[in-house]
């Protein structure tokens, strides 16, 4: 069984996304994600200052079989990447919604968190995927 | 503890008997580009080198040693004769550029080799040119590409392929410049004919096919595919790695294909190597012949010569800097000279009964098939999901402990659309003791599942190595040798 | 059934099991109307003492030359261990390393081979091969491209010192991908790209600058500078270079200020023999920064359950076969056996055996040269010093006299004449390491004697060379 916070928000692409105080939002992949993918080795990150629209591909989080491409699920300009995760890919396995986030996200309009997925949803949306 | 040759070097040692002589009065290559430093190379003896790589070689599994019964790959013996043959002196020593009126012998060889694969394909057109199957396909795929931009037709930008296909498939698409459209495959393995229908349109470029697909089945209504897709103004691409379950028996021009390539070191017994040379010639219908890669051997007045640029100014260009993989080539045509007609005939036809034989044994001892309601080809695919959803052990647990009895496992995870899949493929040169050994080790490892799971789960046992850790692997990135001080 | 081994019995014992009545009825789900006929283009069998027969008369037919000719595939003396080794069963008919466990003995060999050649180059990594000099250009040329994605620049600068087919082969590669190859003069004076040339490029978004070393002309190009001058213009430095000649000239690692990015090449000349053109293997090296942007197979060290060291493919999420249409190429294999041969080579060599090979190459050639261009009508076509080739000129059509000298059983060089017209009657010649003064003086004699003797004289010479042989 996964872990779902009931305070993030979701995208049916298995991102979450998190409101932070200043207006940024806050983007990394689900447990649910980093256990299908098994241990990553290896995170490429978008570049700090690129626009990128909702449903863009934002990078790719590459484990030993598989490589999936993450989407930014909101509109906005990248303003911050985490850098540990260059070093640290596992971080995203041990730690996935703490030291394992991916990138942080001005939004144009924070309409479009409000449109994500609530915990609830998204976990319907994985249980029936199984 | 394995050691690598840098281990074993010695400074100031060297193979005496491998140092050229060289002249009192040498060159004058300016000091200034000489290098610095003495390139990391091993200084080992003339013994040690021999030594050492023949230990390695003995920590290989191959088909001169063991039942490989990988799917989609072909393994099968690779006969002596045709390396030897294909050894002698005056092929080996053949400069790539020593004039073609000195070289009458081998040019006849592979222009007979392109008369031969047309035969076998029914085909019109071949460039022997690609070196392994993937430039093969781009080659096709550049050649679709290149006969509808001739026709000024520039809003194709799309290529068809089967969700069971390859990877290469799309990958050779990409490079080409277009768009991968995945189609999906019915429950018994034949391709959703709705959605292909739904998907083509003045988009379509054309489709990637293989059939029998991956999946080990025969596409059946392959003639309504193909009819499809060519009153959309597509053309058909054929995988040919799969031409071992229908030599003789089917020819892809027949069902309707404009271009292919064929894996030669697959169907054509040439051998595999650790992982390459192969060959992937490319072979087209009327239509594509323009465009073929260079370079082709062609015969006038009894003289046999290279194709130049000239002779094909709408060729799709190059693939390698000389002509290919030419060895390769050359054991081709020397196995198709030994199988001759009626022996190519059997290859399609043995290698489908002992497919359909392992297929029914595996069957009888209660293990699943992923299409039980299909004949197999050359191959078929057996899926693990019931044994691990009872017994917590999967299908690379399966082929690990395969390794501990002796055979080398079947293609595992591949394709992707079966869980827990194996797929396997035994060739037509196995013989039935072979196969019925290989079943009794599938039906003991199930019973090991059932008694003593972790000892498969923990396999293998009797390699060099135990299970290795890829993770360490791609986290811990150490590609070459460093000295320890 | 020459491969085949059932027996009858066995046939009707495996149809019975499948409940078949015949072979014929395991292809009934293949419509009728697809089922061929007879290959009729295809003779019968036949056992393998027929076919040594046939083979050898084919043979025959392909002269056992003397060979000065270069131009990318070159004639080195192979050591009997090297393809001793090569063809036995475990290294020939072994397939593609993906089960670890019992692929050991490939997977250490290709981590030797990756040790030896980042050595060579002076770079940080290299792959498992790719399929030759030239397809491996093609790829170092699609890879800069990715590397520099963030600039979205898509020219590449090639000079035309580069092999031509080299050049066919990048041009098809990337045709379709949008990527602009431009081909850059060289200087008539002394056969190399000049900086002068390039600067017309500066400021131009260029993803990669290409230099040949040693020179399709054998002639050294200015390294230093040109990868100094493709860095100071935010392009990737792409070396491709023969891997004989870095046994003793300067490591495309240390070129320029900061080194080049990637190096590629052709490994043929380390144990493999011409075999008319292949199997050969390309090989790619490049800098730490780019490995990930880096196509084909990548092995490296690890460790297994019991903390034994091991060996296994990495990096694999790049391949096609887990990235599909995302993969950084569609590249499935390297070229293993040949691997197998260049590492064993390597190995018996040594450095000072490399270096003294490559040496021995360079003064042969040099011996060539002086030998030809005392003949009257041949000249020099380039001034400076060069590896082991050079060009020289001829008074005739090059076509011609190689014609005339294969009569005296000599293979005389590369016309240049087609690719690069402008050069006149030029011939690429190479003297390697395999060849004696005797074998140079032959070569000298038959030309004098073709370029200023009447034809009975050149019959009359091949008698004589092969009465020496």
């Amino acid at each position: 069984m996964s872990n779902v916070p009931s305070e993030l928000r979701y995208s049916d692409t298995h991102e979450w996304a998190r409101l932070e105080d200043d207006g940024t939002i806050v983007i990394g992949i689900t447990d649910h994600a980093q256990h299908l993918l098994g241990d990553l080795v290896f995170v490429e990150l978008p570049d700090e200052g690129i626009e990128l629209k909702g449903g863009d591909e934002a990078g790719v989080v590459e484990s030993v079989k598989a490589a999936s491409d993450f989407y930014s699920p909101i509109t906005g300009e990248v303003v911050e990447v985490n850098e540990e995760l260059q070093d640290s890919p596992a971080l995203v396995n041990t730690d996935p919604y703490g030291d394992g986030w991916l990138f942080r996200i001005q939004p144009e309009d924070t309409s479009e968190f409000d449109a994500l997925l609530d915990a609830d949803a998204y976990n319907e949306q994985i249980s029936e995927e199984e | 503890m394995s050691q690598t040759i840098f281990d074993k070097s010695t400074a100031g040692r060297h193979a005496g008997s491998q140092l050229p002589k060289l002249s009192e009065v040498q060159g004058d290559i300016p000091a200034n580009l000489h290098r610095k430093t003495k390139p990391l190379l091993p200084e080992v003896s003339e013994m040690q080198t021999v030594r050492h790589y023949t230990q390695l070689s003995k920590k290989n599994f191959s088909i001169d040693t063991h039942f490989y019964p990988l799917g989609s790959c072909t393994m099968k013996y690779n006969p002596r004769g045709v390396h030897k043959a294909a050894s002698m002196s005056e092929f080996l020593q053949r400069h790539p550029y020593q004039l073609e009126s000195s070289s009458q012998g081998f040019l006849e060889c592979i222009y007979e080799l392109q008369e031969y694969l047309k035969d076998v394909t029914g085909m019109k057109g071949i460039s022997l040119a690609p070196m392994a199957g993937s430039q093969g396909e781009f080659a096709g795929v550049a050649m679709i590409r290149a006969y509808h931009e001739a026709r000024g037709d520039f809003e194709r930008s799309e290529i068809l392929v089967p969700d069971a296909a390859h990877g290469t498939n799309p990958a050779s698409a990409v490079m080409c410049g277009y768009k991968v459209h995945e189609i999906p495959t019915g429950p018994e393995g034949d391709i959703d004919l709705e959605a292909l229908k739904a998907a083509v349109g003045p988009k379509t470029a054309g489709i990637m096919l293989t059939n029998p697909s991956t999946l080990g089945v025969f596409e059946r209504r392959i003639q309504e595919v193909s009819r499809i897709i060519h009153q959309a103004g597509g053309l058909l691409y054929y995988d040919g790695a799969n031409l071992n379950a229908i030599l003789g028996e089917v020819k892809p021009g027949d069902m309707g294909f404009d271009v292919m390539h064929l894996n030669l070191h697959k169907t054509f017994a040439t051998p595999h190597g650790g992982g390459g040379p192969g060959a992937g010639p490319v072979a087209v219908g009327e239509r594509l012949k323009p465009y073929l890669p260079l370079p082709m051997v062609t015969k006038e007045d009894n003289h046999y010569r290279w194709l130049t640029p000239e002779d094909c100014p709408n060729s799709i260009g190059r693939l390698s800097a000389f002509a290919g993989n030419t060895g390769i080539l050359l054991r081709a045509y020397i196995y198709i000279r030994m199988l001759g007609r009626k022996g190519l005939k059997r290859v399609g036809e043995f290698s489908t009964l002992n497919a359909n034989y392992l297929m029914a044994k595996l069957k009888q001892a209660g293990f699943t098939l992923a299409y039980p309601k299909r004949r197999a080809s050359h191959e078929f695919i057996i899926t693990i999901n019931p044994e691990k959803k009872k017994l917590n052990v999967n299908a690379m647990d399966f082929a690990k402990r395969l390794l501990d009895y002796g055979f080398h496992a079947p293609t595992t995870y591949f394709p992707l659309l079966v869980p827990e899949c194996l797929l396997i493929e035994p060739t037509e040169t196995e013989s039935k003791n072979e196969l019925d050994a290989f079943v009794d080790a599938l039906i003991k490892i199930r019973k090991e599942a059932e008694t003593d799971p972790d000892l498969v789960r923990n396999a293998p046992h009797t390699m060099p190595v135990k299970r290795l850790d890829d993770v360490k692997a791609a986290r811990e990135l150490n590609l070459r040798w460093k000295s320890k001080d | 059934m020459p491969f085949i081994p059932h027996t009858k019995k066995d046939i009707e014992e495996m149809l019975q099991t499948i409940g078949a009545s015949s072979i014929e009825q395991l292809f009934d789900e293949i419509p009728k109307d697809l089922r061929s006929g007879e290959l009729k283009e295809i003779p019968e069998g036949l056992n393998e003492q027929q076919m040594m027969r046939l083979l050898k008369e084919r043979a025959l037919q392909v002269s056992d030359d003397l060979n000065f000719i270069g131009a990318g595939a070159y004639e080195h003396f192979i050591p009997a261990a090297v393809w001793d080794i090569t063809s036995r069963g475990e290294f020939l008919t072994a397939y593609t390393p993906y089960q670890a466990e019992a692929s050991q003995g490939t997977l250490q060999l290709i981590y030797e081979f990756q040790s030896m050649m980042t050595s060579l180059t002076g770079m940080d990594v290299s792959n498992a091969s790719l399929y030759d000099g030239a397809s491996a250009l093609a790829e170092a040329v699609l890879m800069a491209v990715r590397a520099n994605s963030k600039a979205k620049a898509r020219k590449i600068l090639i000079p035309m010192t580069v092999h031509p087919a080299y050049r066919m082969t990048v041009k098809t590669t990337v045709h379709n991908q949008k990527i602009e190859c431009i081909e850059i003069p060289y200087d008539p004076k002394s056969g190399v790209t000049l900086l002068e040339t390039l600067q017309k490029y500066n400021g131009q978004d260029i993803a990669g600058l290409v230099i040949p070393y040693p020179n399709f002309f054998g002639q050294f190009e200015a390294v230093d500078a040109l990868t100094d001058w493709a860095h100071a213009e935010g392009a990737l430095a792409i070396a491709v270079v023969n891997p004989m000649a870095l046994a003793i000239l300067k490591e495309p690692g240390v070129w320029g200020e900061r080194g080049v990015d990637i190096v590629c090449g052709e490994a043929q000349p380390l144990g493999i023999p011409l075999a008319s053109g292949g199997p050969y293997a390309g090989f790619m090296c490049c800098r730490q920064e780019w490995v990930r942007q880096m196509p084909g197979r990548i092995v490296g060290e690890t460790t297994d359950k019991d903390g034994k060291i091991g060996y296994a493919l990495t990096l694999q999420a790049r391949e096609q076969h887990i990235r599909r249409s995302k993969a950084t190429s569609n590249i499935c294999t390297n070229q293993g056996l040949l691997v197998t041969a260049a590492t064993i080579y390597m190995s018996l060599l040594g450095p000072e055996g490399l270096a003294r090979v490559a040496q021995q190459c360079h003064t042969n050639t040099k011996h060539l040269v002086d030998q030809l261009t005392q003949i009257s009508g041949v000249e020099k076509v380039f001034s400076g010093s060069y590896f082991h080739e050079s060009v020289i000129r001829l008074p005739k059509a090059p076509s011609e006299i190689l014609e005339a000298l294969a009569l005296c059983s000599i293979q005389g060089g590369y016309d240049l004449s087609k690719d690069y017209p402008e050069l006149g009657n030029a011939l690429l010649v190479c003297a390697t390491e395999t060849k004696s003064e005797t074998d140079i003086s032959l070569y000298a004699c038959a030309l004098e004697q073709v370029l200023h003797a009447n034809k009975k004289k050149v019959s009359e010479l091949k008698t004589v060379t092969v009465s020496e042989n």
